[in-house]
């Protein structure tokens, strides 16, 4: 993976610095809070309900051992001994205290890592498939592009003051597991009728207040003209998206109301014209970031062991069917360790939890490891004859929850637990819908099925994008939920359905579990999921599962 | 005519663990709402509001925030609030862990 060069460390370096003394500066009252505002938000601090919070970018989702330990470090030295995974890859710290942030972020230099433009009107951390470089049915691993696009973004002069934050995200899979229909701009690696690898540049997706699907700007662009592209469009968007008012002012409103066809011609020309300047350092570094990013030194072993502790161990063989996924080599396997425990907090893993896991990418994992926008982390490369050393090690950090895909592998936001923009609670509702689920023991026959929980309508939960969505509202002061159906984030992307009045927060775990026992009953047989069964009847039958009240009244 | 006023105390977060305070008739800051101050009037809350943002060395975010009286002094009126008294319902952290 990608390390830091001398101009990255002392880039960092640097920003540790200046921050370090605008903290100090605002502590001995040299700096307003209206001031220092700006600047702690450029370097990822907030302000929350109970106590600041740090957001500490993962670019692309890519760690390694030595950073997992470090972020586990952190958590024990100055927070409260874990951290939250969040859906753009990212870590955030819920405790930590002004004087000891610049501490914090020191640390993390240390390791290559940064909290910068985890906030504010600016590109923000560049998300990617977290399979990268290892799924089955990738053309290319979207990584180097990724960190292209972070090299490129950060501290760009340009963009520091965008109509509002932008955020892109890269995938080089058929299968898009980035999202990359609901981003600013989303990247998909395709190749043309020559055979050449490019992207297909998509536009003006996102979901929040107005959810939108993204739409195709090129076809194909030429991978060596990535930048000049992207900074195309940042750079009509930075003149042309509106500050006028925070609601209408991401990229997606601007392709809205301008039509695709304007920003096209607009980016197109723009393209044009700083296509000269770039001059091909470009498409240098590119090359070297590649050379980074070169496959790990495979190993070539037996799998029999494997087999033989599958048909032998049978709570191994549920991890196995659910948590793995097809790697690109012979042996290999994709790991997902689920940080979705039963009644657990989506996201969250403790600092223990955080050790065991780069101690197994160090021993198994040819010292890698991912954060998926799902809040789950990955080891990437994991040879098959490992797998039940590694469940081992995984059930002694209380991290084999054999779940993932399925009910209880909920997107939750934080929520009005912590967060100061929300507006219900998400965590107790996504704590109780598995726990009562796996009372159930129903989740494994009810099969893949995506719940997704925003605790309000900027929808960091991504609850459009939900098989089934909830959004968490405030209704007068009492939490109120909305459920949405049918929504999807993968490469057919689909804004879930509203399905009608909100739940109370006593009846929206009831009115999951009469969804799902509905559906159950709807569907054709075991090998149709919930969200086939739903686009194959329409959302109908469904709603009136959700209310029977007002369906028995239709009916009489 | 204008709305009634509701009663408000005013809070912040402290400026160096971000912890939810309160403003107290003495104006210090406390960390329980029942030592707040619980404003009835519009325009002494407007005088109340700028003297407590004059605290900016020690605090950050300053509002007026709905409360009604209780038993032991002012208590939150919204949810949101609420929780600023005791901390996350997921773990014991925040006021109420301490």
């Amino acid at each position: 993976m990608y390390i830091y060069n001398d101009f990255d460390e002392e880039f960092v370096r640097n920003r540790v610095a200046q921050f370090r003394g605008q903290v100090n500066r605002r502590i001995d009252g040299s700096l307003t809070e209206d001031e220092f505002k700006p600047l702690r938000l450029m370097n990822g601090l907030y302000l929350q309900l109970h106590a600041y919070m740090l957001r500490v970018a993962v670019p692309y989702g890519t760690l390694n051992s030595a950073q997992m330990d470090k972020l586990a470090y952190i958590a024990d030295r100055w927070d409260k001994g874990y951290g939250h995974f969040t859906t753009r890859q990212n870590i955030q710290y819920n405790w930590p205290e002004l004087r000891d942030v610049p501490d914090m972020l020191s640390a993390l230099a240390d390791v290559g890592m940064h909290a910068i433009q985890t906030s504010g009107n600016t590109i923000r951390n560049v998300t990617a498939d977290h399979f990268a470089g290892a799924a089955a049915d990738e053309i290319e691993d979207p990584r180097p592009t990724a960190e292209l696009l972070r090299q490129w973004s950060t501290d760009h002069p340009e963009f520091q003051f965008l109509p509002r934050k932008f955020k892109i995200a890269v995938t080089g899979a058929q299968a898009d597991r980035a999202v990359t229909r609901a981003h600013d701009i989303g990247l998909r690696v395709v190749r043309n009728d020559a055979g050449e690898a490019g992207y297909e540049v998509i536009v003006g997706g996102g979901l929040g207040r107005t959810p939108l699907v993204g739409k195709v700007l090129r076809p194909f662009l030429p991978k060596s003209d990535l930048l000049p592209y992207c900074e195309a469009i940042v750079s009509v968007y930075n003149l042309l998206g509106r500050r006028d008012n925070k609601y209408k002012a991401r990229i997606k409103i601007t392709v809205h109301e301008n039509g695709l066809e304007k920003i096209q011609e607009l980016v197109e020309s723009r393209f044009a014209q700083i296509r000269p300047g770039f001059a091909g350092v470009d498409r240098r570094l590119l090359s070297e970031i590649e050379q980074s990013f070169a496959a790990p030194t495979y190993v070539i072993n037996s799998t029999d062991g494997y087999e033989a502790a599958r048909l032998a161990h049978p709570a191994f063989r549920s991890w196995t069917d659910t948590n793995l996924s097809d790697h690109k080599t012979d042996g290999y396997a994709v790991v997902s360790i689920s940080i979705k425990k039963h009644g657990a907090t989506p996201g969250d893993a403790t600092s223990d939890q955080m050790r065991a896991m780069a101690s197994l990418a160090r021993d198994y994992g040819h010292d890698e490891l991912r954060i998926s926008h799902e809040q789950n982390v990955i080891l990437p490369h994991v040879h098959k004859s490992d797998l039940l050393a590694i469940y081992t090690a995984l059930r002694a950090a209380d991290l084999a929850t054999a779940n993932i895909g399925l009910i209880s592998d909920i997107i939750a936001c934080p929520g009005m637990d912590y967060c100061a923009l929300a507006t219900a609670r998400s965590i107790p509702v996504a704590q109780e819908i598995a726990t009562r689920f796996d009372t159930l023991k129903l989740e494994h026959e009810v099969g893949p099925l995506k719940i997704k929980i925003s605790g309000c309508i900027n929808a960091c939960g991504h609850h459009h994008v939900g098989h089934i969505g909830i959004l968490g509202l405030d209704r007068a002061g009492v939490e109120n939920y909305q459920i949405t159906l049918g929504g999807d984030g993968t490469e057919t992307t689909t804004i879930g359905e509203r399905a009608g009045p909100g739940f109370g927060a006593d009846d929206i775990v009831p009115a999951i579990e009469r969804l799902v026992f509905g559906y159950l009953e709807l569907r054709d047989n075991a090998d149709e999921t919930f969200l086939m069964a739903f686009r194959r009847l329409g959302a109908d039958p469904f709603v009136a599962i959700l209310y029977p009240e007002k369906a028995a009244k239709n009916a009489a | 005519m204008s709305r009634a006023f509701t009663p408000k105390v005013i809070t912040a977060n402290a400026l160096l663990e971000g912890d939810a305070i309160w403003f107290t008739e003495t104006s210090e800051w406390t960390r329980d709402i029942a030592q707040a101050e619980l404003i009835t009037d519009a325009a002494h809350g407007d005088i109340r509001l700028l003297e407590a943002k004059a605290d900016q060395s020690i605090v950050a975010g300053v509002y007026l925030a709905d409360a009604k009286a209780g038993p032991n002094g002012p208590e939150p009126v919204h949810l949101r609030e609420t929780f600023r008294t005791r901390g996350p319902s997921n773990y014991a952290h925040g006021k109420q862990g301490t």
